[in-house]
């Protein structure tokens, strides 16, 4: 470990410990009632008490929130590519794309609810929906700002437009489409928790609810720790793929 | 030959048109009796800046043409090592270009103009963003490289002594509306080397060069 490794670790450390202990001593000193707000030994005991409850319910929010991102990548990138290459898919599709974006999610979601079901699958298209944007963005984006001098270098060589797309402009777009892929799986985990809220059999919004319902405070903020620590989860898991993804981009760049 | 002009004449125009990177709005360029309306696979282009793929590694990098070509094979690959070496980055091949300097990184983006063997080599202000230095290890190594490759150059600058000390022949561009405002034959003899830019023969083709391009009397 150098000098950096250990800075970069001690520093939120200490960050985080500040919170906590501030947070701690205003309860404590305060008498603030647990229900209006539990101290962080309060959800502490409360998410050891109930790590079985907090695990099982992890499992569907996180399904859904995967899969919605998924999916969103599955038909997001190839949406992308098409509407950037092409002009009239461009004009034919694009303003549809902006006009659904600015429907506020939340308010879609009890429709979703009523053609999915209380199951998971709402929350599963919920999550696909608000991840589906960023993504189709932000590819666009980086399919239009090749560098023009690269796109001069294939076809100096004649290269097809299929080389030009396997060998310039999609490794040209990765590091577009994996900030478009960091801002849309925390979105994805939020489009989970509100289809939840609106209606759900399971997961950890439905135990934040049910929680917040019976006065449990300290289960109810130890939930939502639970739904940060997944969405931090997921977001670390797509940053490691994209260094897997793009090695190169960590050389030179510190 | 090396086309030599103040900013903005179309000096580049001109050597994008022969590349066929672009199409003229009027005439035709003929290259040993033939047409060139489009990109012909048998020219290397080098660019100002050096254009190089930040994910691949550097031999990579050289062997991007080769791809496109569909000519990627052992042979190619033990061309681009060579090529390299001889441009004194023997041991760079599986860097990658952040980690090299500007100089550097346009060495590499001359092995992968020369990768596919071209005729023409058409050079557009390659050396323009380098320090002075660097700028004339550059063109010592290009005047190697042309020996060594047999390829002809074509080549654009605004730099008058760069002109002179590279080429055989030296076309002026004028101002706006660009006219040739002079074809300079350069005679001195090869190989060349630093020693000459300071001879008279030098300075006196320098003068008429600036003479074409009018900043001197």
């Amino acid at each position: 470990m150098t000098f950096r490794d250990v800075r970069n670790t001690i520093y939120p450390v200490v960050g985080i410990t500040i919170v906590l202990l501030g947070w701690q001593l205003y309860t404590h000193l305060l008498g603030i009632n647990r229900i209006v707000l539990p101290s962080p030994l309060d959800i502490l005991s409360a998410s050891i008490a109930n790590w079985d409850v907090l695990l099982r319910e992890s499992w569907p929010t996180f399904l859904e929130s995967v899969l919605g991102f998924a999916l969103a990548v599955a038909i997001g990138i190839p949406f992308a590519v098409c509407v950037a290459n092409s002009r009239v898919l461009n004009l034919t599709f694009y303003p549809i794309l902006i006009a659904t974006q600015s429907i506020p999610k939340v308010a879609v979601a009890p429709i979703i609810l009523v053609w999915f079901g209380l199951g998971m699958q709402s929350k599963l298209v919920i999550a696909f929906l608000v991840a589906f944007f960023p993504i189709v963005v932000d590819t666009a984006a980086g399919m239009r700002a090749t560098p023009a001098g690269l796109l001069d270098l294939a076809r100096s060589l004649r290269a097809s437009s299929i080389q030009v797309f396997l060998k310039v402009q999609f490794p040209a777009a990765l590091p577009f489409i994996f900030a478009g892929a960091k801002v849309a799986v925390t979105l994805a985990v939020i489009g989970a928790v509100i289809g939840e809220f609106i209606g759900s059999v399971g997961g950890l919004g439905n135990l934040l609810l049910t929680a917040n319902s019976q006065l449990d405070s300290p289960l109810a903020w130890a939930a939502l720790i639970w739904l940060s620590g997944l969405g931090i989860l997921l977001f670390a898991a797509v940053a490691i793929a994209e260094r897997i993804v793009m090695p190169w981009s960590e050389i030179g760049h510190h | 030959m090396t086309l030599l002009g103040p900013s903005g004449c179309g000096k580049t125009t001109f050597l994008k048109i022969v590349g066929g990177l672009i199409s003229a709005s009027s005439g035709t360029i003929q290259i040993n009796g033939r047409d060139v309306a489009e990109p012909q696979p048998d020219f290397g282009v080098v660019f100002q800046q050096a254009n190089l793929m930040p994910w691949r590694s550097i031999l990579k990098n050289v062997l991007f043409p080769m791809e496109i070509l569909r000519r990627s094979d052992s042979a190619a690959t033990l061309r681009a090592k060579e090529l390299l070496a001889l441009v004194g980055l023997e041991g760079f091949e599986q860097s990658y270009p952040s980690q090299l300097s500007g100089g550097m990184q346009q060495r590499v983006a001359l092995c992968r103009a020369l990768i596919h063997k071209p005729k023409l080599l058409l050079m557009d202000e390659p050396f323009g963003a380098l320090d002075e230095l660097t700028r004339m290890e550059m063109q010592d190594l290009l005047l190697d490289i042309r020996v060594k490759t047999g390829a002809t150059v074509m080549f654009v600058t605004h730099s008058i002594s760069e002109a002179v000390y590279i080429s055989d022949i030296v076309a002026v561009f004028s101002k706006r509306p660009s006219v040739i405002a002079d074809y300079i034959v350069v005679d001195l003899p090869y190989p060349r080397a630093a020693e000459i830019r300071y001879s008279a023969e030098f300075t006196d083709l320098e003068h008429r060069a600036g003479r074409a391009l009018g900043i001197t009397r």
